[in-house]
């Protein structure tokens, strides 16, 4: 039998270097630890409350329902948090359970450059050492967020290796870890990598689902039909979800990137196109050529462009809880327009693929039923990319 | 148990490793006969991966120029029941967990069984996920190797106890690659080791030259060179192999 520890099913598991195992273990007696103390709980309630502006809202969209002709859609609203995403949640807590364990450096990988603008926030909050890694191709691809880090006081280290991109940049922290231990802690973005970094970060992430279902019941008496969010590792799909998976009548639908579509080799859908394996601390599954090389994903989401997917995910997946669908390029840059001029409101081009599909079930759907989609970020970063896709060259 | 005791019993044991068909097969297939030639008591082949996350850049860039030349793991595999007609020392394959699960990790196993090959190292696969593997390994005779880094501490002794073949002491914290200084108090691990097990223990991760070799065997029962191989390899392309034997040569003297 595998090591039982931090499985989801068969998922998960410590696929990591001798090197960092003590350090895994480390966390993992901090975190429960702390998860249970009535001190650490109040002290992050009061970070998200009051400086990541928690609750976020439950919007009622209104124009988007009556436009689609079919079920009540809610928005949830992470994009209005401070910096403008989700993984404020997570850095949040992650950076308060390291400055608890005496850590005083954080490292992070990033994809979209959220991550890494939460991590060095979080960083310069509580006035730690920040070291963000993001793949060279999308330093480019996000120009804005590498400068918003830079200014919050983080180094950025540019990372050339492989395809320049997420999966390179979480290999590239990864290595630096291995290097510096003792005083750093990997402020891990996403439900993947080792145990018990899916735990952890999915418990900081389930505030979302719980405001969900409390926000819901208050203005409708019930709970929705589906909760829709966007799958790259999965953290604000896993925080959308996990509050409802014992509430089987809720549909969980996970939006993957499909690139320009599962039937080419331009697509970051694992879940789609992927087949079970062993990489980044985590059995799960990945997108992977017959000998076990990681294939070079393609997404226009610099976040969602990540070849695996969080150990969580692909559990609920084998036991059919949660429903994964593939959503194109160019479906969600239509979503990205769509929501900017139905409800003006910019989602992240991640949150865009959950817009997508929304689009897609609402009218199949009656008015009776409801729908919340996570809009996992705000699109601010996205502009320019989003211009040229639609082949204009946009200087900011 | 499978041949590697033999790697052992040449006083201090010299460990090479090369990434396998950088910048192909048929340099790799004559760097491993200079090693053999030249001292070699064991041989680590490295089966290139995509993502190496516990390689530094000299060997990263191995694995990258090796697979954009087109190699795969059965070709590795030809490529050593080719080599087994001459080189009779042991030999294992480094590579990655995934390598070996998404090729099927018994139909991988049985091959290296049916090839000759004496051991397997994953260096992403710790003490707690053996059991991924090690069921098969011992089926088929196959040592699992164990590696225990300075980070270890409390786990040395758990691990020392269950190693099989011989076990890899990482040198120092990070990746792989030269170093000019080791500052790791590798004397007090290899004493836990000893005290846990009879299992030969050898030191890899930033050995560049003969003066560290001679000090990292001294210490323990061999020493493993890796990036420092792959740079004359990166250097000299398809025509590495003497130089490498050299340079074999050189490192296993300084240990003998």
């Amino acid at each position: 039998m595998t090591n039982p520890k931090g499985r989801f099913g068969v998922h998960g598991g410590q696929y990591i270097p001798e090197t960092l195992m003590n350090a895994v273990i480390e966390l993992e007696e901090a975190y429960n630890r702390f998860k249970n103390d009535p001190d650490f709980q109040k002290e992050l309630k009061d970070l998200l409350n009051e400086y990541a502006g928690r609750p976020s809202r439950l919007y009622y969209a209104e124009k988007m329902t009556k436009d689609l002709g079919g079920a009540k859609i809610y928005l949830k609203r992470e994009d209005l948090n401070h910096t403008g995403a989700h993984k404020i949640n997570n850095v949040l807590g992650q950076a308060l359970l390291a400055k608890k364990m005496g850590k005083t450096r954080l490292i992070a990988e990033t994809g979209a450059g959220q991550h890494g603008v939460a991590t060095a926030t979080a960083a310069a909050l509580m006035g730690m050492e920040c070291v963000v890694f993001m793949g060279e191709e999308d330093t480019i691809r996000q120009a804005l967020n590498v400068y918003r880090m830079r200014l919050l006081g983080a180094e950025v280290i540019p990372v050339k290796t492989g395809t320049a991109t997420l999966k390179d940049a979480v290999s590239e922290a990864m290595r630096e870890w291995t290097s510096r231990i003792s005083d750093t802690h990997y402020c891990l973005g996403s439900v993947m990598g080792p145990h018990p970094f899916p735990t952890i970060v999915r418990d900081f992430q389930a505030v979302i689902s719980k405001e969900i279902r409390s926000q819901l019941l208050e203005k409708e008496g019930r709970l929705p039909d589906a909760v829709i969010a966007c799958v790259g590792g999965g953290s604000n799909a896993i925080g959308s979800f996990y509050d409802f998976i014992p509430d089987t009548s809720v549909r969980l639908i996970g939006c993957e990137a499909a690139g320009r579509g599962i039937d080419t080799f331009e697509t970051a859908a694992t879940i789609s196109t992927g087949r079970l394996g062993l990489f980044h601390g985590m059995k799960s599954y990945f997108c992977q050529d017959k000998y076990g090389q990681i294939a070079p994903v393609y997404s226009i989401s610099a976040g969602l462009d990540y070849p695996g997917v969080g150990p969580e995910h692909a559990h609920l997946h084998d036991i059919g809880r949660a429903e994964y669908v593939p959503v194109t390029d160019e479906e969600a840059v239509c979503a990205f327009e769509y929501l900017a001029k139905t409800e003006g409101i910019i989602p992240a081009i991640e949150s865009a693929h959950a817009v997508a599909y929304a689009q897609k079930l609402a009218p199949t759907l009656s008015k009776d039923k409801i729908i919340v989609v996570t809009i996992s970020g705000r699109g601010d970063k996205d502009c320019a990319a989003i211009a040229r896709y639609r082949g204009e060259d946009l200087h900011e | 148990m499978s041949n590697i005791k033999k790697a052992f019993e040449n006083g201090k044991a010299f460990i090479p490793f090369i990434t396998c068909g950088d910048p192909d097969l048929e340099t790799t297939a004559k760097i491993v006969k200079e090693m053999a030639a030249n001292g070699a008591d064991l041989i680590e082949l490295g089966i290139p991966f995509s993502d190496p996350t516990a390689e530094g850049p000299v060997i990263q860039n191995a694995n990258l120029r090796a697979l954009s030349g087109g190699v795969t793991t059965d070709k590795i595999f030809d490529l050593v029941r080719d080599l087994r007609k001459d080189v009779k020392i042991p030999m294992v394959f480094m590579t990655y967990a995934n390598v070996v699960f998404s090729y099927g990790a018994e139909k991988f196993i049985s091959t290296l069984k049916e090839i000759q090959m004496d051991g397997l190292i994953l260096p992403d696969l710790p003490f707690e996920e053996k059991d991924e593997f090690q069921p098969l390994c011992d089926k088929y005779g196959i040592d699992l190797i164990s590696l225990i880094a300075p980070t270890s501490e409390n786990r040395i002794a758990m691990i020392a106890k269950e190693a099989k073949g011989f076990i890899y002491i990482v040198s120092s914290l990070g990746v792989t690659g030269t170093r000019s200084e080791i500052k790791t108090d590798l004397a007090s691990i290899v004493k836990t080791v000893r005290e846990n097990t009879d299992t030969p223990c050898a030191i890899g991760f930033g050995i560049s030259n003969p003066e560290q070799a001679a000090g990292m065997a001294d210490l323990s029962d061999g020493a493993i060179v890796g990036s420092a191989i792959v740079k004359i390899v990166e250097k000299a392309g398809r025509n590495a192999a003497p130089e490498v034997g050299r340079f074999v040569k050189s490192m296993k003297d300084a240990i003998r």
